[in-house]
């Protein structure tokens, strides 16, 4: 996990196990952001080819959730996730929600978008160190902080994570996403700490 | 060329001018963010000390949302845009 560098700063080291995990998580979550209006540029990085041994079936799950999820029109009111990520600025005022979202959604689209390239760019690609500047750290916070959500939407969690982790069957096939939404807080905890003090 | 008016607008009385109700940004809770990361940003973006922070970001786990700063609509919208960064969940309201 991660620790405070010289320069406020942050590193980790990273199985290559962990790096196609991260690297699995942020591609949807680059994808769902595409802006419908415009064309989508090809995903920026394919999944490793020498992805982990152990967890072959938790990529299959993942990818099949989340292709599920892209798949679907990113209409805002109706994609839970993407009502999430691109929240209304105003509740009980659509036509000011609206005019904000005209002219901001799209830069928030594209720092989202941002902020996930830089988590890509940075990940060792086979395993290893991992070293953060400052700001770099920034943009993995966020970049991890959208999977998390993207996660916690589809998976419905609650305040109560840890009792809902502990009551599912273990043959729930939510089980293992659970588990990678309870590793992705621990990963942001730990850089969190790191760059906070 | 332009001929000045006859007639200059006086200005107007006090009493005239609405004082504008400050502006609002909210954050708003949600089971998904880390309490760490919430109070990291406040203190970043806000530039608000360690305490104060913990103290915004345990309102918004407590009591559902919390006033985070207030000034103009523009600023505060500002604010949100950047709030929606961070993945918080922010709106703007005018005070009440």
């Amino acid at each position: 996990m991660f620790r405070p560098t010289k320069g406020g700063g942050a590193s980790a080291w990273l199985s290559a196990g962990e790096v196609t995990l991260l690297r699995t998580l942020v591609v949807p979550v680059m994808e769902l952001l595409n802006d419908p209006a415009r064309p989508a540029p090809p995903p920026p990085l394919a999944v490793a080819e020498d992805g982990p041994t152990a967890s072959d079936d938790l990529f299959a799950d993942l990818e099949k959730m989340f292709n599920e999820a892209a798949a679907e029109p990113p209409e805002m009111p109706d994609d839970p996730v993407l009502a999430r990520l691109l929240p209304d600025a105003y509740q009980d005022d659509p036509e000011a929600a609206g005019e904000f979202r005209k002219y901001t959604e799209s830069s928030l689209r594209e720092a989202k978008k941002y902020f996930a390239q830089a988590l890509l760019e940075t990940l060792p690609p086979k395993g290893g160190r991992v070293k953060l500047t400052a700001d770099q750290a920034r943009d993995w916070l966020r970049a991890l902080n959208d999977v998390r959500l993207m996660f916690g939407v589809r998976l419905e969690v609650t305040e109560d994570f840890e009792d809902q982790l502990t009551s599912l069957d273990p043959k729930d096939p939510r089980l293992a996403a659970f588990e990678v939404y309870g590793w992705l807080g621990a990963v942001q905890e730990s850089l969190v700490r790191a760059i906070a003090g | 060329m332009s001929v000045a008016p006859a007639e200059v607008d006086l200005p107007r009385s006090a009493d005239e001018v609405t004082p504008e109700k400050p502006w609002l940004t909210l954050v708003w809770n949600d089971p998904i963010n880390l309490m760490s990361y919430v109070t990291y940003v406040f203190e970043h973006v806000f530039g608000y000390p360690r305490p104060k922070a913990e103290k915004l970001m345990l309102d918004v786990h407590h009591k559902g949302k919390a006033v985070v700063a207030s000034g103009t609509r523009e600023s505060m919208e500002r604010n949100v845009e950047v709030l929606h960064g961070y993945g918080l969940w922010a709106t703007v309201r005018q005070d009440t």
